[in-house]
């Protein structure tokens, strides 16, 4: 399988203090990285999930890829081949078609003023594409997201959530996109409703054969559902690999704090469990050495002055650790 | 569930309605709950399955709107719903406290921790500095560093977890006999949801509270509660030890729910699990078993009967369901 979306060294930076203040209280560097070093790829038809803890900048990517955030120079995008930072807007939309994006929020990401019919058809009208009936193609979006004709006169405020996220689906779907990247698909949906919208992405991604970039704080939903995954802390990748591979053999201490930070639904199964002291440090104060050094259970002397570089685990599994744990 | 003396709080056949534009919404119908001294007695169900709703109105703070149409909310020997407002207003932050789901909107964002945290000690005797210790002692035990200081702090200053670790502290300061917990862990990440869900189960043991914990969260649930109450559209369908639900589950929307759960699907698979159908409208008062339209066993008595709480196996353990009827012929 060839990379459809190609990401290398990605970097994302946002500015923290007004030029002013950064003057006044004599601060070099005003900017945060929100996304740093940060590299990937999804392949035709594969699901890559991005997890991480709220700040640590899954959704800062997304946005990256799809234009809404600029890169900071040197970060390299390449979507079927063409690179797209630096591209100037106009030129941008036209790349747009072939990748969506579906927003956090199901109900709030749709315009409370629209009828349904208007919202699955609206890619069509921002995209030029004319000549199509808009009934009929409503209706076919609707149905491949098992919503009946109904639901095309109805406006969001009528929809339940998992109602309305189908909606979202349908509305990526309109104009046969190659990528989908879906930013926290299921936060907020009851759990047989999120089983309901993961059926529903896996068998569109196994009958058209799109690749999903799914982001998620939900391990659960990640070892379910996708191929690769990807773990990030503080704007970085720590570990990157197959999911399998990971869930049975974390090498990073986070991943492994991550996973068992996972309560499970089972009362007999009150683990020991990894905790892991504190909470994220601030993006503008990062830790020196390895980043994790202070929340870390294994931290040594190396790991406080010399910061890891990528080792291979082999089988495209990669990770960012003096001390990797010991797989079994 | 044991009944009896045990009990810090009993609700008998609690019945609620909201009024709308468009009819009386029935969301409580018949909720029984009993939450004995000492122990952390989960609610569980999916959004509008009327479960904040029973810690809201426990604790009186439900909207203008909401009338109780029967039952009974008996807190230490006496009816809640017999108390006047002034009455209710000296049991929340003295006998009864609750902590809610967004820790930033729970705090007053233009006062500092300390204002607000002395604030919450009116009742208490005693000056200004006697006050601020046991403040900073609260932040302490809550495992907030360089407490004195911190009081200083304003909520804006402080991260999801740090605040969500404040409003515990106040919500504990007074040393309850009844914490109620509505979805404290939702807004949290993984890592500070195992942090907050350890400290509650200190705290508890410490102070030896009661606690009614309201999550959706099955995972957090098996994790602190000893006792589980399970509520499907405004009724209590299944109550029992953590172990009888989450093991042996009796009513059929129970186990739909447990095997929904992708935290319980021990082989990964692509198809996952769900419960087919949609939650009832609450408007008008259905006839029969309130889960029949989605019950894969349903039928015919569900259809008319609305099923009593039967007795499963072990103990206290009871879920409403027509399949468990002893009595009655087994259905073709």
């Amino acid at each position: 399988m060839s990379a459809l979306l190609d990401v290398e060294n990605l970097r994302v930076r946002f500015r923290s203090l007004g030029m002013l203040r950064a003057l006044a209280t004599g601060v070099d560097d005003p900017f945060i990285d929100a996304v740093c070093d940060v590299s990937f790829q999804v392949r035709e038809g594969e699901t890559l999930g991005l997890v991480g803890e709220s700040g640590s900048g899954k959704s800062t990517i997304a946005r990256t890829i799809m234009g809404l955030t600029p890169a900071h120079d040197g970060s390299s995008i390449r979507f079927g081949g063409d690179e797209l930072v630096g591209l100037p807007q106009r030129s941008f939309t036209a790349h747009r078609r072939h990748m969506t994006m579906m927003f956090q929020d199901p109900v709030g990401s749709l315009s409370p003023r629209l009828t349904v019919r208007s919202l699955v058809t609206e890619p069509f009208k921002i995209h030029g594409i004319t000549g199509r009936d808009l009934d009929k193609e409503a209706k076919r979006l609707l149905e491949m997201v098992g919503l009946t004709e109904d639901f095309a006169r109805r406006f969001p405020h009528q929809l339940s959530g998992g109602q309305a996220r189908r909606v979202g689906v349908a509305r990526a779907l309109a104009l046969d996109p190659k990528l989908i990247i879906a930013d926290e698909p299921t936060a907020g949906l009851d759990v047989s409703v999120q089983g309901e919208v993961l059926n529903l992405l896996a068998r569109l991604q196994d009958e058209l054969g799109i690749a999903i970039l799914i982001i998620t704080h939900n391990l659960n939903v990640v070892r379910h559902i996708t191929d690769r995954m990807a773990i990030m802390y503080l704007g970085r990748f720590v570990e990157q690999g197959p999911t399998e591979d990971i869930f049975h053999n974390p090498r990073h201490p986070y991943t492994e704090a991550l996973l068992s930070a996972n309560p499970e639904p089972d009362p007999d199964a009150r683990k020991n469990r990894v905790e892991i002291k504190g909470e994220v440090p601030s993006l503008m104060n990062r830790p020196q050495g390895c980043e994790f050094h202070n929340r870390c259970n294994y931290a040594q002397d190396l790991c406080r002055r010399k910061a890891p570089g990528v080792s291979d685990a082999g089988d495209g599994h990669v990770y960012t650790c003096h001390f990797p744990l010991d797989g079994g | 569930m044991t009944q009896g003396d045990a009990a810090l709080l009993d609700v008998n056949r609690l019945s609620l309605d909201f009024g709308s534009p468009r009819g009386r919404v029935h969301a409580l119908r018949d909720v029984t709950v009993s939450v004995p001294k000492g122990r952390i007695v989960g609610v569980v169900g999916e959004s509008g399955c009327g479960k904040s709703t029973l810690a809201f109105a426990i604790i009186r703070l439900l909207a203008g709107n909401a009338e109780v149409t029967g039952g009974e909310i008996v807190f230490e020997g006496q009816n809640l719903l017999d108390l006047n407002a002034r009455q209710m207003r000296a049991l929340r932050g003295q006998r009864m406290s609750m902590i809610f789901q967004d820790p930033m909107t729970a705090l007053n964002p233009i006062r500092t921790i300390e204002q607000q945290m002395v604030d919450i000690q009116y009742r208490a005797p005693g000056g200004q500095a006697g006050k601020r210790r046991h403040a900073a002692e609260a932040l302490d035990r809550v495992g907030i560093p360089d407490p004195e200081s911190r009081l200083q702090a304003y909520p804006h200053q402080f991260s999801g977890g740090m605040r969500q670790r404040i409003c515990i502290a106040m919500a504990l300061l007074v040393e309850p006999a009844l914490l109620l917990a509505d979805e404290p862990t939702t807004a949290l990440d993984a890592t500070l949801e195992v942090q907050i869900i350890d400290l509650l189960k200190d705290l508890q043991r410490d102070i030896g509270c009661s606690v009614l914990f309201v999550s959706h969260h099955l995972g957090t649930v098996a994790e602190l509660c000893d006792d589980v109450v399970v509520m499907y559209a405004g009724e209590v369908v299944e109550r029992g030890s953590v172990r009888d639900i989450f093991n042996n589950p009796g009513h059929p929307y129970t186990q739909a729910l447990l095997q929904c759960d992708p935290g319980r699907i021990r082989e990964r698979t692509r198809h996952l699990p769900t419960i087919p159908g949609n939650v009832p409208n609450l408007l008008g008062m259905p006839r029969g078993c309130i889960f029949k339209d989605r019950c894969p066993h349903v039928f015919d008595r569900c259809r008319h009967e609305r099923p009593a709480h039967h007795a499963i196996a072990t103990d206290g353990h009871t879920a409403s369901c027509h399949l468990l009827d002893q009595t009655a012929e087994a259905p073709a």
